[in-house]
């Protein structure tokens, strides 16, 4: 892969596009003409060259658009990244796995020498050049967790795993869709999925949480999320909700193919070697529905999904609003012929 | 967003007698006396070693409550007159508490929310804190937008005490920080409100 990266906003002036080659491997997340919650959970084994699932860390042609704007984030309110104390091992395994992949599969970007605990990173898209102590975070100038985090595609958080649950105990979280890492810190799954309308009572959470509580070493896990955003605006937080919530009441016939987006997460889960902690990756994907329909399958498909989605997750993913006139526009593109299974377009 | 009957609201199963501890700290306010006193009708002889009562007296009637507090056998009753000034007191009570120590908290939400927070932040096990809600159902709401918290909330809209947000208080409640989530309700449409009514009575 050998691309350009694009210079382009996630707020304001507003102008992130796909390329048709990230278009075309968009993680699509629905397999069939209808969507449900369950447990969707899938080894995160290596998927076909220049698909997402190609490397287990992707990084593509928005990295230094997405960095950039995290650090305006982090700039305007620190606590969208927080460490609890315990965590330091942990923040030390996350870099490790981060350095370490990235360097691996993306040699012409990013590479890696240590010698003991003398480690040596080179960041070239955003010109870093960083010798530090592995395991002295007094070598880098941010916590370890901060420091990689500012530097790879995706919301991440780190959980703890004591007394048969995982407790989210350190994050940097800047991308996600309308929840907080500030009021989460500390909570358990069961606690932090509180809000998630009708997967407790599918028993979603306890079959999810017991897999996770067994996960392996080097035997990482992925599932596929996703919701709808207005604008391709990658800080919906609750923070700045009243900020962006306004944007809902935009959608208009005429401007649905540019504004409406699908916001799909591509979740990864990984043992940590050291901390016996786990790395739960949120790494978030927009597509404006005038991209999407570029591939007839997603557009038949998205309208489908959209018309049949049960109105628990219509409201928890606050699309309410804007889904009529969405289905509206949409429905132009759906002709009622059959869709094939599997979520890749045809 | 807004979605009711939320799983992090904690349950607060009630007062039970700990017979292995050796120090029994007993946080409250309000109504909460009541459910220390009936402790120790039902449970007084399983109540061994020393008894610390840290008590708030935030209703018109807790002066009595206090009376009949200090004729239950313990070894000493804090009578404070606010939570505030009461976990104040709590900290210096559990700064020089040993190994052995039960900790209980009984009454309004707040009371427990902050007694269990505070166990957390001293490094004891919050889920080891016996709780039994009495009283109002009043909240303690942290708005997601300032951080600021709000007390005493009993109504489903409340204006934010730091910057004046409109806030849906929702079911998702944090420990850590001892208070259900505030968010902006009319954030999508200024001004306009749900009704709002008396719903944490
Ligand atoms: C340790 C890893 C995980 C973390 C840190 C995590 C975190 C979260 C958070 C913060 C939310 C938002 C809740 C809110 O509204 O405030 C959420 C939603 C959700 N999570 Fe997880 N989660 C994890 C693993 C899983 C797994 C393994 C499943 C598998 C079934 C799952 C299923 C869901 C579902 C269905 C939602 C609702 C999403 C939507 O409709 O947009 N989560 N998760």
């Amino acid at each position: 892969m050998n691309q350009e990266f694009k210079k382009e906003t996630f707020r304001d002036d507003y102008t992130f596009s796909n390329s048709p080659e990230s278009i075309r491997r968009f993680p699509f997340p629905f397999w069939e003409d209808k969507y449900m919650y369950s447990v969707n959970i899938e080894p995160h084994t290596k998927g076909p060259a220049g698909s997402v699932f190609e490397f287990p860390i992707d990084i593509n042609e928005h990295y230094v658009s997405e960095m950039a704007d995290r650090a305006i984030v982090l700039k305007e309110d620190p606590l969208r990244c927080q460490a609890l104390p315990h965590m330091m091992l942990a923040q030390w395994d996350f870099l490790e796995l981060l350095m370490t992949s990235m360097a691996r599969d993306y040699p012409q970007w990013f590479s890696l020498k240590t010698e003991g605990d003398n480690w040596h990173w080179i960041n070239r898209p955003l010109n870093i050049d960083q010798k530090f102590v592995f395991g002295d975070p007094s070598t880098l100038p941010y916590e370890p967790m901060e420091y990689i985090g500012r530097q790879c595609q995706g919301d991440f958080s780190i959980q703890d795993q004591r007394d048969g649950q995982l407790w989210m105990d350190a994050g940097i979280i800047t991308t996600q869709a309308d929840w907080s890492l500030d009021f989460d810190v500390g909570m358990n799954f069961m606690e932090w999925h509180g809000p998630v309308p009708l997967a407790h009572d599918m028993k979603v959470f306890d079959r999810a949480l017991k897999f996770l509580l067994n996960l392996q070493l080097g035997q990482p896990v992925r599932r596929l999320n996703w919701t709808m955003t207005i604008n391709p605006r990658l800080d919906t937080s609750p923070e700045n909700y009243n900020k962006w919530g306004k944007d809902r009441t935009t959608v208009t016939p005429e401007n649905v193919g540019d504004k409406v987006h699908l916001r799909v997460e591509l979740q990864a889960l990984w043992r940590l070697p050291r901390s016996n902690a786990i790395l739960f990756s949120i790494r978030g994907y927009l597509i404006k529905m005038r991209e999407l329909v570029t591939v007839p399958k997603w557009g038949r498909r998205m309208h489908r999904v959209l018309k049949s989605l049960p109105q628990e997750l219509i409201d928890y993913k606050g699309i309410t609003r804007y889904r009529d006139t969405t289905l509206e526009w949409l429905s132009q593109y759906d002709d009622g012929a059959p869709t094939s299974q599997g979520g890749g377009p045809d | 967003m807004l979605v009711e009957g939320i799983k992090s609201r904690p349950q607060y199963p009630g007062l039970i007698a700990d017979c292995y501890a050796n120090h029994h700290v007993i946080a409250a306010d309000g109504d909460g006396a009541q459910a220390i006193i009936d402790l120790f009708n039902q449970h007084g002889p399983q109540i061994k070693g020393r008894v610390t009562i840290v008590y708030a007296e935030t209703l018109p009637n807790s002066a009595d409550y206090t009376t009949r507090l200090k004729q239950l056998p313990v070894e000493i009753v804090h009578a404070l007159p606010t939570v505030v000034t009461a976990i104040r007191r709590l900290t210096g009570v559990l700064h020089v508490a040993r190994m052995g120590t039960r900790i209980y908290a009984a009454g309004t939400e707040t009371m427990i929310g902050l007694t269990v927070q505070l166990a957390q932040e001293l490094g004891m096990d919050p889920q080891a804190v016996l709780t039994e809600h009495r009283g109002t159902m009043a909240r303690r709401v942290q708005c997601v937008h300032c951080k600021g918290f709000t007390e005493n909330v009993k109504t489903n809209i409340v204006k934010c005490a730091h910057c004046g947000a409109n806030l849906l208080v929702r079911d998702h409640y944090s420990k850590r920080l001892a208070a259900f989530q505030g968010v902006c309700v009319d954030a999508e449409v200024p001004g306009e409100l749900p009704e709002i009514v008396e719903v944490f009575k």
